[in-house]
């Protein structure tokens, strides 16, 4: 078994499954900060009833986050020293500032949030609310300051082949930070409000005619319908900073093979490693040096400028479509229900049975464009830096095949239990045994 | 910062990692001994003993990040060396934890005819982690040596880990509860005693026996008297945690449950302290010291800004949040 290959896909199967939580968990901190904000103004409404349910749903997926970021954190130094060992001197501290600063925050607070409601004045309590969705926003800065820096390192010199840091501001607001962070802040947007909106109409359709339940629908609604087209934007100009910072992984992004000007845009393809070409070719004349530099006769650079160095091209080439192709179809969705719910008629029936299983959708372009982003890096662990094959460990093939397939057999049955267990809650709404805050004693807990 | 010599900084975070450590092992300790002893109880009383951890157990499990972060991020090649060495354990130790804390969350989240199910993922998550953890400690004591006998050392020290942890999660309870859950908690935290107290012996056993740099540590004549004051006071915590578990009468005591509590951290401390002192200044025993361990000068400054800027808030809050919580936990309920 080739070690490189198996400890870059269980790194991959941990942190894809780690980083589906935090994207619905950060949205919906937000979300719950503005549902505690009506709820304070209009007490024991619709707005009470709906934070009841949502701040449910957010420990459960704040839970899964948590643990399988516990797991993320041993992951770096188990199959990765050389990671460490390179690079320590921004890695170290861009991770500590995370634990320190992000991680301690949300954990105390969600205690807060969900035990401390009858326990803290109405101003604490909408102040954990507050904090706990500072914390977790403050924990994308961070590991995206570190990630991005990895794509585009800067403010560092290296000396005796280790990296050594100058200039920390340099540091986290390198190049491809703004971009990337607004990025993944406006997926995670998108990525929740989708949940919020699948989750409603599946409660809708079930019959429930809560109040609360029209709120929440029109309230992730409106959201997506305004996050869409700007998540759309931000990814352009991220795509922009990628064709100056990280012109391999843009020219298998685009399945270019070639420098070329007039570059077309492809809207299918094959490539091909072996003849350095791509098969069934469907394509849209000069849209692509459009697109990237904003001129039709623009020139692209093409993978032959960079032997034996750059990415492989295929999944970077298909992720990319997945996430845009995704992403144009959740713009559509948005607008519709937006467009559905601005002349206050009720939602079509035909609409919620959309919606429901779009609940998830977010989770697709994202994971499709971290594959594209990270994989594009390749051969890279630290762009020109360090190679991931030199950051690898001792552990022997064998073993990480063993606590591969751990993993993977762990997250495939929770991933199932996480889902089935949010459409339970949806099906059962507030009314779960032991969850009446009204009740002093939760003696009504299943016994 | 200038004034930081390279030595104070590497002590510095020898004695951060030690205090993530301790903070570790006593906080998350209590709540996965609460999660070991779970099947002990049945129906309300579970549902009291889950209440009594579920505010802390998130941000108790977040000083296993920080002090497994500063081993990654101050001391680089140790954490490298302990973790290859571990791997399997880690591996192990890290399911428990997921198993545990979605457990936590499923229970009363997922169809009440599951919750069955898991409670007992959860007790046999809590378990797994800290048997996991306690196997660790039992292979860093012997160097990670890969020999028969010190593997079977270490599986002989995981149990104790777990009974300590269960000590912890007993005394949590006694002061947490009340009543007749209050007074078999006091049952249960007798029965750990003695395994934990096998536990600290095993491990004090072993340690000069690894290494005779820790021999000479601890039995040269002038240490044995400097010294004696860590084993006087263990043996005494675990005579006086036996005689009060003996004697608790929960209607009686109550006013005194926080002794129990404040003895097992007394304990946990001491044996800490008695570790720090036999290994100190190696992070992996005999083989790798801190100075050659720690992370470059610029590194440890510019992480120990962070913990000078953001450690003293977390403590504050963290002292908020158990002061809202304080007392009983009998009247808990979810927003």
């Amino acid at each position: 078994m080739d070690a490189v290959i198996l400890s870059r896909i269980q790194f991959a199967a941990n942190i894809s499954f780690h980083i589906i939580f935090p994207t619905i968990s950060i949205g919906l901190a937000w979300f719950l900060v503005y549902i505690r904000g009506q709820a304070d103004q209009q007490p024991n409404g619709a707005w009470d009833a709906a934070f009841k349910f949502w701040v449910k749903v957010f420990a459960l997926t704040f839970a899964f986050g948590v643990v399988s970021g516990v797991t993320m954190s041993f992951q770096f130094g188990t199959n990765w020293p050389g990671y460490m060992k390179t690079v320590g001197a921004v890695a170290g501290p861009l991770l500590a500032y995370e634990v320190l600063s992000a991680f301690f925050l949300e954990a105390t607070f969600l205690g807060i949030m969900l035990f401390g409601q009858n326990k803290v004045s109405p101003a604490i309590y909408k102040l954990s609310v507050w904090l706990v969705a500072g914390g977790t926003t403050l924990s994308l800065f961070w590991i995206l300051a570190l990630n991005s820096w990895m794509h585009t390192p800067a403010g560092i010199e290296v000396v005796d082949g280790k990296v050594v840091a100058n200039d920390w501001l340099a540091i986290i607001f390198n190049p491809s930070m703004p971009y990337r962070t607004v990025h993944m802040l406006l997926a995670s947007a998108a990525t929740a409000a989708f949940f919020v909106m699948g989750i409603s109409a599946f409660r809708v359709l079930i019959g429930e005619r809560g109040e609360d339940i029209q709120k929440t629908l029109r309230m992730a609604s409106v959201v997506a319908a305004i996050v869409m087209p700007l998540q759309i934007l931000a990814g352009d100009f991220h795509g922009l900073n990628t064709h100056e910072y990280q012109p391999a992984k843009l020219a298998a992004m685009e399945g270019l093979w070639h420098t070329e000007t007039k570059v077309p845009l492809l809207l299918f393809a094959v490539p091909d490693e072996a003849t350095q070409s791509n098969h069934y070719e469907i394509k849209i004349p000069q849209l692509a040096s459009l697109v990237i530099t904003h001129s039709l006769d623009g020139e692209i650079r093409g993978l032959d400028e960079f032997p034996n160095l750059h990415p492989p091209v295929f999944p970077v080439f298909w992720g990319f479509r997945i996430m845009v192709g995704t992403g144009i179809m959740m713009l559509v969705m948005s607008w519709v229900t937006w467009w559905f719910l601005r002349q206050s008629s009720p939602v079509p029936l035909w609409l919620l049975r959309v919606l429901v299983p779009a609940t998830f959708i977010g989770w697709i372009p994202t994971l499709a464009g971290w594959y594209t982003t990270e994989i594009g890096r390749q051969p890279y662990l630290v762009t020109g830096i360090l190679k991931t094959a030199d950051a690898l460990g001792q552990v022997s093939g064998t073993t990480i095949f063993g606590s591969l397939t751990a993993y993977l057999l762990l997250y495939a049955i929770l991933l199932s239990v996480y889902v089935t267990t949010v459409f339970y809650m949806a099906r059962t709404g507030a009314k779960l045994p032991g969850h009446d805050a009204s009740q002093p004693s939760s003696h009504a807990l299943a016994g | 910062m200038e004034f930081l010599t390279r030595d104070m900084l590497v002590l510095s975070f020898a004695a951060l990692m030690g205090i993530a450590i301790m903070a570790y092992v006593i906080l998350d300790g209590y709540d996965l001994g609460v999660g070991v002893l779970l099947p002990q109880a049945k129906g309300h009383d579970r549902d009291q003993m889950i209440h009594t951890i579920a505010p802390f157990w998130d941000a108790n499990e977040t000083w296993l990040v920080l002090g497994g972060g500063i081993l990654l991020v101050a001391f680089p090649i140790a954490h490298g060396i302990i973790l290859n060495a571990t791997y399997l354990a880690v591996l192990i130790m890290l399911i428990g934890l997921i198993l545990r804390g979605v457990s936590f969350e499923l229970r009363v989240k997922a169809p009440a005819h599951r919750l069955e199910l898991w409670n007992q993922m959860f007790a046999i998550g809590s378990a797994t982690a800290g048997l996991a953890q306690g196997f660790m400690l039992g292979h860093f004591v012997v160097a990670f040596r890969d020999d028969w006998a010190s593997l079977l050392f270490a599986a002989l020290v995981a149990p104790c880990v777990l009974s300590a942890y269960t000590l912890m999660g007993a005394s949590w309870l006694v002061l947490k509860t009340e009543g007749d859950l209050q007074r078999r908690a006091a049952r249960w935290g007798r029965h750990a005693l003695w395994l934990t107290a096998l536990g600290i012996v095993l491990v004090s056993l072993a340690t000069p026996i690894v290494s005779p740099r820790i021999f000479a540590r601890w039995f040269s004549l002038d240490r044995i008297v400097i010294m004696s004051p860590i084993p006087l006071l263990v043996t005494g915590a675990v005579i006086w945690l036996s005689r009060w578990f003996y004697q608790f009468d929960a209607d009686e005591h109550d006013h005194r449950a926080w002794i129990p509590f404040t003895l097992t951290i007394g304990l946990f401390l001491l044996s800490g302290l008695g570790l720090a002192y036999s290994t100190f200044p190696y992070v992996v025993i005999d083989q790798l010291t801190i100075w050659d361990a720690a992370a470059s000068t610029p590194t440890l400054k510019m992480i120990l800004l962070g913990v000078v800027i953001v450690l003293p808030p977390i403590i504050v809050y963290s002292a908020f949040s158990y002061r809202i919580f304080k007392g009983k936990s009998t009247h808990l309920s979810e927003a």
